[in-house]
């Protein structure tokens, strides 16, 4: 692997990254959750991208499809759910969370690759470490930044979100797990 | 087709992507450094100024902040019950102005620009290792993924519908993702049989 990255990425890994970019923005053409009357961010399917990304591919690979689809959403294409793009988004409220999550894919992929063969609730906490913590760790003090909000109300704000999330981390788990069972190699 | 570009010829439009982006850097961060309220009063209008001078209109530059709209009136709420007026319209007007000028970009550059110009700034990356033909795969390639996945989606979704398990999550994303991976696999193969090399 370290002789391959160093002369650059096989065609193989530079088709996963492009997928995953496309996976997490599929996601978006999910229709998002509103809750409390559309007063914030909705519950979307797209960090579960994030998630699978990392899991699926590890910490290099993963962390690159994010950067990819945040650089796509950058350039002005309306990936991100509800047909949001462009950098209005990545400096909006939300944009912490935008940004946090090339390292997110990245970090849940570290863990994992450093623990191959750990049991489903193992992996599932490493999902949550990168997929929940790291984000909302990035996120809720740029919204508490952007908005000048404080950070009490940014967090009392953010759970919300929490049950969501939870859902995603056992679904990008259990989809992980059975693309590793399917896909030895990948 | 999914492009939030707005087709024009204004100076904007003709201007170097790599000149807006650098000028939206530096106009965004002077928003985030400044502190006073007039000042940002005046760089909201002059922001929104420019829409006409760019041939948008203003029910465009409204469209920009409108999914943004409960937000300001969550946080202005919040501002004024706990810092005051000024505090709020000040939060508030700041987030509009980044916002509008972040679309202005966007509006008046086409994705396709916009794309190579990274790739050709990413060339000054090559000694770190990035091979600017491998990125332009990988954007094309993914830009290419997003149709095909919805259709693999929509298929596997009819195929458990005759099994009455389009309610499982699991049923439905395991198949799509196990689908998403051959596919992938076949088309690297198809790359590399055709002699692609970068």
């Amino acid at each position: 692997m370290d002789t391959a990255l160093k002369q650059g990425f096989a065609t193989k890994d530079i088709v996963y990254i492009a997928l995953f970019a496309a996976l997490t923005a599929a996601l978006g053409l999910m229709p998002p959750i509103h809750f409390a009357g559309a007063a914030l961010p909705p519950i979307t399917a797209q960090s579960l991208g994030v998630m699978l990304a990392g899991a699926v591919l590890g910490s290099k690979r993963g962390g690159l499809a994010l950067l990819l689809f945040i650089a796509l959403v950058a350039v002005g294409l309306p990936l991100l759910s509800g047909g949001r793009g462009g950098f209005g988004v990545l400096v909006g409220t939300s944009g912490g969370f935008l940004l946090a999550w090339p390292f997110c894919a990245a970090l849940i992929g570290w863990l994992i690759e450093r623990d191959s063969d750990a049991s489903a609730v193992k992996t599932g906490i490493y999902v949550a470490i990168g997929g929940i913590a790291l984000m909302y760790a990035a996120g809720i003090p740029w919204m508490a930044f952007i908005g000048k909000l404080g950070l009490t109300k940014s967090l009392t704000i953010m759970v919300a979100y929490i049950p969501g999330d939870l859902v995603k981390v056992v679904l990008a788990t259990i989809i992980a797990r059975g693309l590793r069972r399917a896909f030895p190699t990948l | 087709m999914l492009d939030l570009y707005s087709p024009g010829h204004s100076p904007l439009h003709r201007m170097r992507p790599s000149l807006k982006m650098g000028a939206l850097m530096v106009g965004a961060t002077l928003l985030m450094i400044n502190q006073s309220l007039p000042i940002t009063v005046a760089a909201a209008l002059a922001i929104l100024a420019l829409y006409p001078l760019a041939q948008l209109t203003l029910k465009q530059a409204f469209a920009q902040v409108r999914p943004l709209l409960w937000i300001f009136v969550l946080f202005f709420a919040v501002q004024w019950y706990f810092s005051g007026l000024t505090l709020a319209t000040y939060v508030v007007l700041r987030l509009a102005a980044l916002i509008l000028l972040a679309s202005l970009v966007t509006l008046t550059t086409r994705s396709s620009d916009m794309i190579d110009t990274m790739t050709r700034a990413l060339r000054l990356l090559r000694p770190l290792g990035v091979n600017p033909a491998k990125v332009s795969l990988a954007i094309s390639l993914a830009l290419r993924f997003i149709p095909v996945l919805a259709q693999i989606m929509t298929e596997v979704r009819e195929a458990q519908k005759a099994r009455g398990l389009e309610r499982s999550v699991i049923a439905v994303a395991m198949p799509m993702a196990i689908r998403a991976i051959k596919m992938a696999d076949d088309i690297s193969d198809a790359i590399d049989s055709r002699g692609y090399r970068s």
